[in-house]
């Protein structure tokens, strides 16, 4: 499952990729779980109060299913100008 | 020009566009829709002009440092052609004149550095029922997307809520590349054009996010979440609760302070290196927010405690963090910051 990093979760990450391999991927069952796993991983993401998550660039809640192949994106706000 | 005739060319001059921020994403904005003939632009602005704004704020140069960033943008925009209207909003845009000054617009821009801003646009916006053209910058990346288009969705149907106020840095702090902003403020006058105008392929309901490392565009879809948009008064406050609760002291008091009770004065810049090293004041101990942790005993308990900033945000943070880490003593945050302080006092004081 590949997993695309934006904004701050760059920085926090300090990747702009992750790269799971399937037998985690193959774990998660919904966005939830995902999140789950990201933020016992990194847990400054928790500081996130806003963090969109897209699968196959479409924005998907906690409980939208996931599939190993997906492509995932971590979008949280960004407030430069 | 073909699809773009002379009909379009009366809708952009019959056009009234609001940019809320006159700085690197504002710019452009600002720029071309002034170019191409938009009828009235207005601008909101307080900010001066800092040496480190001058790497992607491309229409302001060195001799134009210290000058008020409205004042400057406004004469050099009057001066690319004499058909167009510029009004100017000295004020930055808060709780008690947004509505207001919204309300004289058709479309509003929002090229804002902060989220308090962002989220009160969002909030004003849905109220008025007026869409707005987001972009927004961070490192090497950009946001730019058209929120509460018609039935679209809003900001807050992608993000529901600010983060933790300090969490994510503004451009001085955390650094953009700085043609960044050049190229999602250009992105974003492509998409006031596209709504005054009336054309196909409006980011409604769309993310465009830009990644300047490998020139990627992605588009995120999302849906409106309807309780969004029924939205009818603004919050009781945008700038985070939290601090609201922070002893805060203007300038001048702080002036006196210097002067009357020197001894007494503990002053703490919380900028970054660059920016202390730039206008840092004599008076003051140099310790960035995100060394503060590490750095509090060296704060004395018994003298009073002032942070400075730019601007007075950070500042807030560094204040807050003082006042729970420690049970007792006087700690305040400087209003307005450094900015505030060379406008009273000058660079020296």
């Amino acid at each position: 499952m590949k997993i695309l990093l934006f904004g701050v979760t760059r920085d926090i990450t300090g990747k702009s990729e992750l790269e799971l391999p399937n037998d985690k991927a193959v774990s998660f069952v919904k966005v939830e779980d995902l999140k789950t796993f990201l933020m016992e991983e990194y847990p400054e993401l928790k500081k996130l109060s806003s963090l969109a998550i897209a699968v196959n660039n479409e924005y998907a809640a906690d409980e939208k299913g996931i599939g190993h192949g997906d492509e995932i994106a971590l979008i949280p706000p960004v407030s430069g100008g | 020009m073909k699809d773009f005739g002379p009909e379009k060319q009366e809708m952009l001059l019959r056009a009234r566009v609001l940019v809320v921020g006159v700085g690197g994403l504002g710019i452009p904005v600002l720029q071309y829709l002034k170019a191409m003939g938009v009828g009235l632009l207005g601008l909101v602005e307080q900010d001066v002009i800092e040496l480190s704004n001058l790497q992607r704020q491309v229409i302001y140069g060195e001799s134009d440092i210290g000058k008020s960033k409205l004042d400057t943008a406004a004469e050099k925009l009057k001066g690319m052609n004499s058909e167009t209207v510029i009004q100017t909003h000295d004020t930055f845009l808060t709780r008690s004149n947004a509505l207001e000054i919204l309300s004289g617009y058709d479309l509003i821009v929002d090229a804002s550095d902060n989220f308090a801003t962002r989220y009160l646009i969002n909030d004003a916006c849905v109220i008025l029922d007026k869409p707005f053209v987001s972009g927004a910058i961070h490192g090497f990346e950009g946001q730019v997307s058209v929120f509460n288009y018609q039935e679209g969705p809003t900001y807050r149907c992608l993000f529901p809520s600010p983060p933790e106020q300090g969490f994510i840095q503004d451009c001085n702090v955390n650094g953009v590349l700085g043609v960044i902003p050049g190229i999602i403020g250009t992105l974003q006058a492509m998409e006031v054009v596209k709504v005054i105008t009336r054309m196909p392929g409006i980011l409604k309901g769309k993310l465009l996010l830009y990644d300047g490392i490998d020139q990627s565009i992605r588009h995120i879809s999302f849906p409106v979440i309807e309780a969004n948009k029924t939205r009818k008064a603004l919050e009781p406050r945008y700038d985070p609760e939290d601090c609201s609760r922070v002893p805060v002291i203007s300038v001048e008091k702080l002036h006196r302070e210097l002067r009357e009770n020197r001894e007494k004065t503990y002053l703490v810049d919380v900028r970054s290196h660059a920016e202390y090293d730039l206008n840092g004041l004599v008076e003051a101990v140099h310790i960035p927010l995100e060394a503060l942790e590490s750095s509090t005993e060296e704060i004395p308990s018994d003298k009073t405690v002032y942070f400075i900033c730019r601007s007075g945000t950070r500042s807030l943070v560094a204040a807050k963090y003082l006042i729970e880490s420690r049970s007792s003593g006087s700690v305040f945050s400087v209003e307005g910051g450094i900015e505030a302080w060379e406008k009273q006092f000058g660079i020296l004081g």
